[in-house]
């Protein structure tokens, strides 16, 4: 993977740089020592890494905007920054370049129940968001994975999704409004604590921006009530096809399941050896999660077992209490694990039309094998965002190319059915350079003009999202001068 | 003009010449001084997927065809676009891409979201005629930025949308709807926050002061499988515990009817006066109201959008000091028609402008 090279008059100026922001931080609030910015080096893409100029972490919005400042006049790339899980690099700084994270500021600012609202500083984690407001018997929708880490932050600059986005959307479906840093050190409100936008939708701009427009430092998010109960059923098939059909069909059907997960054979045999849920041994396993109270969860569980049964399955598992639950997702939650075990793996997150499903799997398998790398499938079926893993070895030369090859080419696969090369963990560094792929020279441009207009002189995270080659003459001389 | 295909739009836009007024169905009436272009030329449903909930049309299909072809697969737009023409007067059949450049969302916004958050992706023809795409066909999708939900909400003034493609909901088996009679403004939205912070899945809840019988009337909808919304309209009941005259409605005909009479503010049809359409936190809404002069108002959204009829010479906007939000002017004159913004949201709206239309086509002045 390649890096832009570096601006040799930032990396002559850094004393004077660090300098410039200490005078408007506080003290510890600016670190530069190499065994000190270790841990920023990069994020959870942990096979690419780069020491940063300086690690900046303000406490306050003005502190945010004083150091944007200082690097907008001073020309200094600026890598903004939540908790560092980001899969695609989006993180991961260059060395001429200050990274601003936001971690420090993670306080609740206000909740409104009767509004259905919270407001937060944005280092808060995902979780904690929940956690302030559950014992009000509410929630904030979007879950991914890493929850329990991963900052709001980060949560709006990738438009992150999770297991229950079938039901309830993703970041931008319940984000109502944000507090934008711009790299000239402006502090602007976008949206606010209403259900529409009363002039063009920036704030649809900003989420998913993957740090290159602003830094958000607050946002005020939509919680929903908790459900009176939820409850899965787990079903096995002989068949990715015909689990594929039983998909459809129950989307079809007007149950709207919060979530409906997808494991093949590979996942499910690995996550029987290192979890022991007491899966089936089968081709495809569904797990499909309903809500409501407990007569309801029945009722719509009979309904998707009546569907099921029209397909022939090998198991039908339907969950009668907490305990069940828990041990039909423990399989599901231990699958990243479990595959971990077996080997390094890289996690894919295209998308494709929930039609193309068999297509996709049956592609796969044969790319799998012309490349001789084991994939293994667990994914959010509902909305056919696929998470294929590929196992390889990483100490094994060539092995990583390999199989970031393979990704590729599984990427293009899903672009080439109808779908996107990334679903929820955001482009970054990974898959930049499969942009021209899915867009047109003209479809980038346009996009690449969004940023013109928040970030002229593209310091903001600049070698993100769009080709080298594509946002070269945007990204300023450095790197034709060498 | 009315240019047949995508790629006929783009060249009639790149040979442009002089400003350009676009037009879908012209369903609001809108006026917009320029070359008239109409999209209704590129017209059809080029793709639905009822297993996928997907639907790809041409931007100047009507919606009344759209809903015909979801309606026969037991499937609808879930965001509940209103009909705009007993509002505003006009007669025009609006058009999908006219529903998506409006952002035109209907009660159930409040629970499922709006028109922006159907849209799966557009294709568009920017201000130098180049057709551009964004976003997709499938749910969930982060690569690049996010022009779709720009462009919803845009009301033409950066493109002409020549193609959406949107996420569509199966139709609930069945709905019910929980009537509370003779609340006052301040009751009524307390009670709508209420029901909407239970459980119960409220799909809309709206209040009208002045309902259909001449008494306040506070309408709270359940949707979903019989035996659900039946065991729900009960929960909710005892939820809210109101002293209010309380009545269950679960006759298709009615609960359609009246969840129509407040998409489409048939409570203003045929008055007289400027129709404003704000926006705020539903808890502001009711003493925002009662500083303003109206001749009639109704509550949508849990009391976040509120529709005002009032006189010509009534500034909606500046009766809103201290209130976060922003109000429309959707029929009448002597206002602008957007909410003032601002300015450093205002550079950047400009910015975009002249980005995407550096040529100053389209809808000009529309928006501000
Ligand atoms: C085990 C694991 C499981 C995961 N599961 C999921 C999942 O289920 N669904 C999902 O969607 N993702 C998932 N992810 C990916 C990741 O957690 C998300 O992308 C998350 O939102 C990143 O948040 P973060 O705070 O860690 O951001 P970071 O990694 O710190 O940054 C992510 C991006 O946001 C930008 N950014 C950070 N802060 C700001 C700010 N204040 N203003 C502007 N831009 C900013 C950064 O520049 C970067 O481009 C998973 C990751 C891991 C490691």
């Amino acid at each position: 993977m390649e890096m832009p090279l570096p601006d040799q008059t930032v990396l002559a100026r850094k004393a004077e740089i660090v300098a410039l922001l200490r005078r408007v931080l506080p003290a510890g609030s600016v670190i530069d020592a190499p065994e000190e910015t270790y841990a920023y080096e990069c994020d959870a893409l942990t096979a690419y890494r780069c020491p940063p100029l300086a690690v900046v972490l303000p406490e306050t919005t003005e502190q945010v905007a004083a150091a944007l400042k200082i690097c907008h006049e001073q020309n200094v790339p600026v890598v903004p920054r939540g908790a560092g899980t980001s899969l695609a690099g989006g993180a991961m700084p260059t060395s001429d370049a200050v990274i601003i994270g936001i971690a420090k500021m993670n306080e609740v600012l206000e909740t409104d129940y009767d509004n259905r609202i919270i407001r937060v500083q944005t280092g808060r984690t995902n979780l904690s968001v929940t956690g302030a407001v559950e014992e009000n018997g509410f929630f904030y929708a979007p879950d991914p994975s890493s929850q329990l880490a991963c900052a709001i932050a980060g949560n709006i600059a990738m438009n992150s999704g999770g297991a229950h986005c079938l039901k309830y959307g993703v970041t931008t479906n319940n984000l109502l409004g944000a507090r934008l840093v711009t790299i000239e050190g402006d502090i602007i409100d976008v949206g606010g604590p209403y259900m529409d936008a009363g002039g063009l939708d920036l704030l649809a701009l900003i989420c998913g921006s993957e740090g290159q427009l602003g830094i958000v430092t607050e946002a005020t998010l939509r919680i929903l009530p908790k459900p009176e109960g939820a409850r899965p059923i787990l079903i096995g098939f002989d068949d990715n096809e015909v689990a594929g059909a039983c998909v459809s069909d129950v989307i079809k059907a007007g149950i709207l399941p919060v979530a409906i997960e997808f494991m093949d054979r590979i996942c499910i045999r690995a996550t029987e050896d290192f979890a022991g849920a007491g899966y089936p041994d089968c081709e495809a396993l569904l797990i499909v999660e309903v809500e409501g109270s407990d007569a309801e969860i029945d009722a719509q569980l009979e309904r998707i077992s009546e569907i099921a049964q029209k397909h022939n399955p090998v198991e039908l598992r339907q969950s009668q209490s907490a305990e069940e639950s828990a041990k039909i997702w423990l399989g599901r939650k231990s699958a990243f694990g479990a595959m971990g075990q077996i080997n390094d793996y890289m996690c894919l997150d295209g998308t494709i039309p929930v039609s193309q499903l068999p297509l996709v799997l049956r592609r796969i398998s044969e790319l799998s094998e012309e490349f001789g790398l084991k994939v293994g499938n667990v994914f959010h079926a509902g909305d056919g965002n696929m998470h294929p893993l590929i196992l390889f070895d990483a100490n094994k030369p060539g092995d990583l190319e390999k199989c970031e090859d393979l990704g590729a080419e599984i990427l293009k696969l899903c672009v080439s059915v109808g779908g996107c090369l990334t679903g929820e963990h955001g482009v970054g560094v990974e898959k930049r350079e499969l942009m021209t792929h899915q867009f047109s020279a003209d479809d980038l441009d346009i996009q690449m003009a969004v940023k013109d207009v928040f970030d002229e002189k593209w310091l903001l995270n600049p070698a993100k999202v769009f080709p080298l080659s594509v946002s070269a003459s945007r990204r300023g001389p450095q790197e034709v001068n060498r | 003009m009315i240019p047949k295909t995508e790629i006929e739009m783009a060249e009639t836009i790149r040979e442009a010449k002089s400003p350009i007024a676009l037009h879908g169905g012209g369903s609001r009436g809108l006026s917009v001084h320029g070359d008239p272009i109409k999209t209704t030329g590129l017209n059809g449903i080029t793709l639905y997927e009822p297993g996928s909930l997907t639907l790809v049309a041409q931007a100047g299909t009507p919606i009344l065809d759209i809903e015909a072809a979801l309606a026969a697969e037991g499937q609808r737009l879930a965001f509940e676009p209103m009909d705009s023409r007993g509002l505003t007067g006009s007669a025009g059949a609006s058009t999908i891409g006219g529903v998506v450049a409006a952002n035109n969302s209907g009660p159930r916004r409040v629970s499922v979201g709006a028109c922006r958050d159907f849209l799966l992706g557009v294709r568009f023809i920017d201000g130098m005629g180049r057709a551009i795409s964004n976003g997709g066909r499938v749910m969930k999708n982060v690569t690049g930025y996010d022009l779709a939900k720009l462009m919803a909400g845009s009301w033409g003034t950066l493109g002409v949308m020549t193609e959406v493609s949107l996420k569509v909901l199966p139709n609930p088996e069945m709905t019910g709807v929980l009537l509370l009679n003779g609340l006052d403004d301040q009751a009524a939205v307390a009670v709508m926050s209420k029901a909407l912070g239970s459980p119960f899945e409220v799909t809309g809840a709206a209040h009208a002061p002045v309902g259909v019988d001449g008494h306040p009337v506070t309408m709270l909808r359940l949707e979903g499988f019989e035996e659900s919304v039946t065991y729900r309209l009960d929960a909710l009941r005892q939820h809210l515990a109101s002293d209010a005259e309380q009545v269950i409605e679960t006759s298709p005909d009615r609960t359609t009817a009246g969840w129509k009479w407040v998409r489409d503010v048939e409570l203003f049809h045929g008055r007289k006066g400027n129709v404003w359409r704000v926006s705020v936190k539903p808890s502001d809404a009711p003493a925002l109201v009662s500083r303003i002069e109206n001749d009639a108002v109704l509550y949508d959204w849990g009391g976040g959008l509120i529709w005002l009829l009032c006189p010509e010479d009534e500034d909606v906007r500046s009766k809103m000091h201290g209130v976060q939000g922003h109000a429309t002017l959707v029929r009448g004159e002597g206002h602008l028609l957007f909410h003032p913004e601002p300015t450093a949201i205002v550079k950047l709206s400009q910015g975009l402008r002249a980005k995407f239309d550096p040529r100053g086509l389209f809808n000009q002045g529309l928006m501000g």
